[in-house]
């Protein structure tokens, strides 16, 4: 892999980790307010994530509008888009199970990794069951992209 | 609503948006993190960026929490980071509470292909069918267990 290549994965990885703290989304708490809906007849709801997740969504927006302007990424040979379109089982399954565990916990993926900074006690017992639940998860899907594509497809 | 942040919520997520827009504009990667972390063990092929990507994740929460000290969570100033304990009241203890939730989150964004990050910011951005019906889902089976649970 190419240096301009990875020096642009550490730029994104170093703007989403700071997107991370600054938007307290390393705050389990802060998202379990979010997702806690009871609360908002006392006022105790707090809608920051929404603040959150949209403005990103915009920039992004505006970002894959662009890229379909051109035929390439800036340091790759193609735009690696997910090739999978239909709605199957593992999708609608896996993504209920996810939601079990942030709800649970109050942290997804991104934060998660993000703490490593913070080092809460027993991070090391979310990230490592959330790496062998990811790598268990790779034995129960149909493995093989072209299996994978052919289910989803 | 004691605890609402909304300004720096949203220079938060447009440093997020930026981050997606520069792996997807630079790399033609998307921007999500349980598939950037799913596939670091062989027989991944891709494993280099994946890495820089993920230090830098951290490195760049840390350098965050010392350019904005005391900004909520984490960093010198800040509250210590904490994770979720188990509801008041549960039988379960935290640490066995927490490995539940993390092979739950680890094993359910394998098989639907995503995350927050992937399906939410990306994916809704891209519009992609399969992204609006996992959020969807997330989001409200995630609404259901804080209800169901009272964890918070």
């Amino acid at each position: 892999m190419k240096l301009p290549a990875l020096a642009t994965a550490a730029l994104s990885g170093l703007l989403f980790g700071a997107g991370l703290y600054v938007s307290q989304m390393v705050d389990p708490y802060k998202v379990l307010r979010f997702l806690d809906v009871t609360a908002i007849p006392s006022g105790g709801w707090d809608p920051s994530l929404a603040f959150v997740i949209v403005p990103a969504i915009v920039v992004m927006f505006i970002a894959v509008r662009i890229g379909r302007r051109r035929s390439l990424p800036l340091f790759d040979a193609a735009f690696h888009a997910p090739e999978y379109t239909r709605i199957d089982a593992p999708l609608v399954l896996g993504s209920a199970l996810f939601g079990v565990g942030w709800g649970m916990s109050g942290i997804c993926p991104g934060p998660a990794i993000a703490l490593i900074a913070f080092l809460p006690d027993n991070l090391w017992i979310f990230l490592v069951a959330m790496f062998v639940g990811s790598y268990a998860g790779a034995y129960v899907i149909p493995s093989g992209h072209d299996k994978r594509l052919a289910m989803a497809k | 609503m004691e605890n609402f942040s909304p300004v720096s919520a949203a220079i938060g997520g447009t440093l997020i948006g930026l981050a997606a827009a520069v792996l997807w504009l630079g790399n033609g990667r998307i921007a999500g993190i349980s598939g950037i972390f799913g596939q670091l063990l062989p027989p991944a092929r891709t494993v280099a960026w994946r890495l820089a990507f993920l230090v830098a994740l951290v490195l760049g929460a840390l350098l965050a929490s010392w350019l904005v000290p005391g900004l909520g969570v984490g960093g010198s100033g800040g509250a210590p980071a904490q994770l979720a304990v188990s509801p008041a009241g549960s039988s379960v203890p935290p640490v066995l509470w927490l490995a539940i939730a993390g092979l739950l989150t680890g094993f359910g964004t394998r098989l639907g292909n995503g995350c927050t990050s992937g399906h939410g910011v990306c994916g809704l951005a891209r519009l992609s069918r399969r992204s609006f019906v996992a959020v969807g889902i997330f989001f409200v089976v995630a609404i259901a267990t804080v209800t169901v649970t009272g964890i918070v």
